[in-house]
């Protein structure tokens, strides 16, 4: 078998002879033409493009936080500064979403129809799309598309109110991975925020012994960190607060305040002493 | 034939703006045997009376799950019951998977009212031949709907469809207070099985293999309960007769002289109409 990642899995030539491309539909004629994509056959996202880098939650008492700067990246160029990554789904959901930019904007519509067909098309009342049913429906979406490999190149977090009016956080992904937990984040804030988040909620239930204004303050800190430390990531963020019996809050435009750089100018060099 | 021209198709208005093969289709619901639906508060109780085609056969089944938390009694084409329950099934079933939640009772019964709607107004096709009780327990409560072929789908606080269930509807107005106000749920299925009894003619009587009753409500799955499990309820009756000396049976079947049609048939032959070939 052939390895060269342009005709892999085909007989190779010189044992063979010269493969048939018409085979299988194959629609490379000659080696000559490999460099040109547009010869090949269907193929899907292999990465993202575009892309938003992490969304950081927390559950508090009674109920979710969660942010995202305003990022949109293309590879290192930080080309969009105003990408809105927080969905608002229905009173009390939120959607945070990471990763491909094309993607997320696919499931912005998806959820924007869904709101239509489920909240407004025959209902009676009484009846709202809540977070686990968001989460729920975003879930299939996600696994359906891997499953077809061609999947929706995202991480996201559903936040909201369960059935009962507890609060709700919950993930999934590109792969269709689900989990729940009282702090959550992806992609780099899953490395340098949850630790952070994990002080305040050691323990899944302990959520319910945050307050809102711990809850602001330790989110708006690891945005800080996640500035500091994360190469794609901005300063300027949207931070969304759903407590229960109160309409959602959505602050758009905020800034990494109290930034520490003074420590800078007293660093010199690599190792030996400077002047 | 002679009657009219407007009758050969389901989108043909007539010139009273009428749609005959609908009304023809409401029709086949009286020719099947009753179903009677009641809400409590808290509770749903669907009450049918089952037909046998003769005295060795079995008696066709009236009342289908859908779900945990809902289900229907049929009256009038069976077969038609079968494909609107099954795609109760369906719309339920892709409601727990999607979104992880009980489908709405109001949602469903909208659904198949859709579904018959599109039947009257598309040439090839026919009206659904059956009428269905929809019970069903959500988070906005306890619901009970009609549903009719026409597409037109109301709610009830008690409602009962097939053969002479206007004597079933005048026992539920009768009652309506004491149904709407009670706790308990045998309370509920004896007032159900009371405005059952009312509508059997003259020579049947309720018995565990003609009855069939469900319960669905708060902290209660849908359940039905048939042959034996239904005679701990025929016990709670006072009798299992008609109590009223009827000699005029079709008088109490309202209005379905509409076009003129079928009454005739209904009260040449009382007895034998309990095991009419409709239901099959």
């Amino acid at each position: 078998m052939n390895h060269d990642p342009f005709s892999w899995g085909r007989p190779r030539n010189e044992v063979y002879g010269q493969y048939n491309h018409q085979i299988a539909n194959a629609t490379i004629n000659n080696d000559a033409d490999s460099g040109n994509l547009t010869n090949f056959p269907k193929m899907n996202t292999q990465q993202p493009i575009i892309t938003g880098t992490s969304v950081v939650s927390l559950k508090f008492k009674d109920g979710i936080i969660m942010a995202a700067d305003n990022l949109g990246s293309y590879g290192s160029l930080l080309r969009f500064t105003n990408m809105e990554r927080l969905l608002r789904v229905g009173k009390e959901t939120i959607v945070g979403i990471s990763g491909d930019i094309s993607d997320m904007q696919q499931l912005e519509r998806l959820l924007e129809e869904l709101e239509t067909t489920e909240e407004v098309y025959d209902n009676d009342g009484g009846h709202n799309l809540r977070a686990p049913h968001v989460h729920e429906y975003l879930s299939k979406v996600l696994y359906n598309r891997r499953s077809k490999m061609n999947p929706l190149w995202n991480a996201l977090v559903v936040g909201g109110f369960n059935d009962d009016g507890t609060p709700f956080l919950k993930y999934v992904d590109l792969l269709g991975v689900t989990y729940g937990s009282s702090a959550i984040s992806t992609g780099f804030g899953s490395h340098l925020a949850v630790p952070l988040l994990r002080q305040l909620v050691p323990k899944d239930p302990d959520y319910e012994n945050v307050t809102e204004e711990q809850a602001r303050d330790a989110i708006l800190n690891c945005m800080r960190v996640l500035f500091y430390r994360d190469a794609r990531s901005l300063d300027k963020f949207s931070l969304v607060t759903i407590k229960k019996g109160e309409e959602l809050k959505f602050e758009k435009n905020l800034k990494c305040d109290n930034q520490s750089w003074k420590f800078a100018q007293d660093i010199r060099g690599y190792g030996s002493a400077q002047l | 034939m002679f009657r009219n021209n407007y009758d050969n198709d389901s989108v043909t208005y007539s010139p009273t703006g009428r749609l005959f093969q609908v009304e023809y289709a409401l029709e086949a619901i009286k020719q099947g045997s009753a179903a009677v639906g009641l809400v409590s508060k808290n509770h749903v109780v669907l009450a049918a009376l089952k037909r046998n085609a003769e005295e060795l056969g079995s008696y066709q089944k009236k009342i289908i799950k859908v779900d945990d938390h809902m289900g229907v009694a049929l009256a009038g084409l069976a077969p038609d019951g079968r494909v609107l329950s099954n795609y109760l099934r369906k719309q339920a079933m892709s409601s727990k998977m999607i979104f992880n939640r009980p489908l709405l009772t109001s949602k469903a019964v909208l659904s198949i009212a859709d579904k018959a709607q599109e039947n009257t107004q598309s040439y090839g096709s026919r009206p659904y031949g059956v009428g269905l009780l929809v019970s069903g327990y959500d988070e906005t409560g306890a619901h009970l709907y009609e549903f009719q072929p026409s597409g037109s789908v109301l709610e009830y606080y008690g409602a009962a469809i097939g053969a002479r269930s206007q004597a079933a509807r005048t026992y539920l107005e009768r009652n309506l207070e004491s149904v709407r106000e009670t706790e308990s749920v045998d309370e509920l299925i004896v007032h159900g099985l009371n405005a059952l009894r009312d509508t059997l003619s003259q020579d049947v009587e309720l018995t565990f293999k003609n009855t069939s009753v469900s319960v669905v409500g708060k902290d209660t799955s849908f359940t039905i309960y048939d042959d034996e499990d239904v005679q701990q309820y025929l016990d709670k009756l006072d009798s299992v007769s008609n109590a009223r000396n009827r000699d005029d049976d079709d008088n109490d079947e309202g209005n379905n002289d509409t076009h003129g049609e079928t009454n005739e048939t209904a009260s040449n032959d009382v007895p034998s109409e309990d095991r009419m070939e409709t239901d099959e």
